[in-house]
């Protein structure tokens, strides 16, 4: 299994994930700093990203946008904020509008890369994801079930209907 | 007697709005254990009893903490059906980042197999 630990905190609204990989961390960070190859895993097979502009480097910018199934092409954006080739990253993930410019309406979420050698060729990555609200959170969730991303959808579904479930089964004394 | 634990269906705008601001999130940490009441838990902070009683109160409305009376006082206690909302938000952001995890892995696989061979 890749992914090696997750933690998760509600109150401070961060997600973290560690992942090993059988390779250097110069491979790791290709991922990042090749568009071609962040093309290759960034969205989901339903929604493929491309990668029109890739300055990675502090105070640069990467945009990109997503193809839907049906045509739709939602675009969006990073700030690069911290780069040290192949160690660390630093981006803040934005959505934009159609001509490009940042979205203002929407969150953006950051999140820090860090990538170290943990010996016989493996490699271990770290991301640690913040929002800057859990509206925020809920926001760009929302987001993601229009891009397919999740079943962000039938989850929240999910969540409502167990919620009214839970209320009618609920004694009334 | 039987305690009739029950949460309308979340309101979201509400829920977020309330845990959109830093000294409310901290005052749902706080009241997990649901031991302190409304003045114990605003000594913490620089600000007046009344704006600690307001942020409270706007947790309440949210469904974040109810206060309930322990003995002769009255403790505000955190709502954890409330917070469970924040955490499966999280629980789909982390299946968006296994899914990236996973197509890097495949990519980074491909080309140690292309360079073997």
């Amino acid at each position: 299994m890749t992914v090696t630990a997750v933690r998760k905190d509600p109150q401070a609204l961060s997600l973290t994930l560690d992942a090993e990989f059988d390779a250097s961390p110069e491979r790791v960070w290709q991922l990042w700093a090749d568009p071609r190859q962040l093309e290759r895993w960034w969205g989901p097979p339903t929604y493929p990203a491309t990668v029109t502009k890739h300055e990675l480097r502090p105070g640069g910018r990467v945009e990109y946008h997503m193809t839907g199934p049906d045509g739709d092409q939602p675009r969006a954006f990073w700030d690069v904020e911290e780069v040290d080739a192949p160690r660390s990253l630093v981006v803040s993930d934005g959505f934009a509008n159609e001509d490009g410019s940042p979205n203002t309406d929407m969150p953006m979420n950051q999140f820090r890369v860090t990538i170290s050698e943990i010996g016989a060729g493996r490699t271990r990555m770290s991301i640690i994801s913040t929002f800057p609200s859990t509206e925020a959170m809920e926001q760009l969730m929302a987001f993601g079930m229009e891009e397919g991303l999740t079943q962000a959808v039938g989850q929240i579904d999910a969540i409502l209907a167990e919620d009214a479930v839970a209320q009618t089964a609920a004694p009334g004394t | 007697m039987v305690v009739c634990v029950q949460i309308a269906p979340p309101d979201f705008d509400r829920m977020f709005g309330a845990l959109a601001d830093h000294t409310r999130r901290d005052i749902v940490r706080r009241a997990i254990d649901g031991q302190e009441g409304i003045a114990e838990l605003a000594s913490y902070y620089p600000m007046s009893f009344a704006a600690v009683q307001k942020h409270i109160a706007i947790l309440e409305r949210a469904g974040l903490v109810t206060k309930q009376r322990m003995g002769r006082r009255k403790v505000v206690r955190t709502n954890l059906e409330g917070l469970r909302v924040a955490r499966r938000l999280l629980d789909q952001y982390e299946v968006l980042w296994r899914g990236r995890i996973n197509r890097m892995t495949e990519l980074v696989n491909d080309s140690s197999r292309e360079r073997d061979r």
